[in-house]
């Protein structure tokens, strides 16, 4: 599992300790940890503008705290969107799909049912990453890795969640 | 010299970014039946790839705040928030199939549910902003720690959790390679 432009499976150690050298780099150069979801919720409030009226927006008591602009946080989302890209066509390896295999076997084909959950979960991921203060990464990855206790406590009870869900979803059938 | 601020922080967001997007990517973890796959211990890529990232960034980070090139940024430990928050992101999760920014990045690589999952991202981000104002007065507001670290709490040197959290680490990953409970 050597690295190399063409193959998609780099060790995952490697590429765990990938992240945490970039977390290195971040924590020193930009003084800003690796996070994702404080962008989406500022892309979701220029969203909004274009909905609901951007005075609407800017009245928001959580919006008016997180503007929406470029700065560093969206830029870093728009970079990871470029490097995902960037790595897929490098390895040819970019392709549609609309339904994953493994849920294609356990659900079926109906591609109305996967975009719906997916909506639903993303939703939901969302919603709880925000109340939480972090997702995987803004508080998983960089609070965890400063041993913040909010990092952690998120880490246990996202995965415990994450695994009751699963076994409801994948439970064997009778 | 650092932290470096204004344009040239910009322009390093994206790059940072995406040095982010391309390890996920090589690391598999923007394919959706990797990631439902650890949460069914089918896979254990995941995992793999977050405990070594906090180990290997959880020692360079002290390291280099014990030398003074950086800073901690711990964040506030709001707990009924946290654990209330976490139990519906892990059931959005695995609904969705993908964490924020893994589904982010799986859009680039072609994955159209993704890209449905990420419209439900901004919708949860409106519901969570309407919602705020209420959630900050009851939920946000109780049982808050403030800044706190395992350190702090359990009085150990950072530096010796780090090394405990080393240790675990080898051995869960050592014990996951030998059993083969990985399908492959």
């Amino acid at each position: 599992m050597n690295p190399s432009l063409k193959r998609v499976n780099w060790s995952p150690y490697l590429v765990g300790a990938g992240i945490g050298v970039l977390s290195w780099v971040v924590f020193v150069v930009v003084a800003n940890p690796i996070g994702i979801t404080t962008a989406i919720s500022q892309l979701a409030g220029g969203a909004a503008s274009v909905a609901i009226g951007g005075e609407t927006v800017a009245q928001n008591p959580y919006w008016a705290k997180h503007p929406m602009k470029l700065d560093y946080g969206t830029l870093f989302l728009v970079g990871t969107f470029l490097g995902a890209l960037l790595s897929a066509l490098t390895s040819r390896s970019f392709r549609i799909e609309t339904i994953p295999p493994v849920w294609r076997e356990r659900f079926g084909p109906s591609v109305t049912r996967r975009m719906v959950v997916a909506f639903v979960g993303g939703a939901l991921a969302m919603y709880g990453a925000r109340m939480a203060g972090g997702c995987t990464s803004g508080n998983g990855i960089s609070q965890g890795l400063q041993l913040a206790v909010v990092g952690w406590t998120f880490l246990v009870v996202m995965f415990a969640s994450g695994l009751g869900t699963a076994w409801l979803l994948f439970r064997p059938r009778h | 010299m650092f932290p470096i601020t204004g344009n040239a922080a910009l322009i390093l967001a994206v790059l940072f970014g995406a040095a982010f997007g391309w390890l996920l990517h090589r690391g598999r973890l923007l394919d959706y039946d990797v990631i439902i796959n650890q949460f069914r211990f089918r896979d254990f890529t995941v995992l793999k790839v977050m405990f070594t990232a906090i180990v290997v960034g959880g020692i360079g980070v002290l390291v280099l705040v014990n030398l003074g090139a950086a800073k901690f940024h711990v964040r506030d430990a709001n707990m009924l928030g946290t654990i209330i928050g976490a139990a519906i992101f892990g059931v959005g999760m695995v609904l969705y199939g993908y964490c924020p920014g893994t589904g982010v990045a799986a859009i680039a690589t072609g994955k159209i549910h993704a890209l449905v999952g990420a419209a439900g991202m901004l919708f949860g981000a409106m519901l969570y902003a309407v919602s705020f104002a209420w959630v900050n007065s009851h939920i946000l507001s109780v049982w808050k720690l403030g800044k706190v670290t395992l350190s702090g709490v359990t009085g150990l040197p950072q530096g010796l959790l780090l090394a405990l959290l080393a240790a675990a680490a080898i051995a869960v990953f050592v014990a996951i390679e030998r059993s083969g409970v990985e399908q492959r």
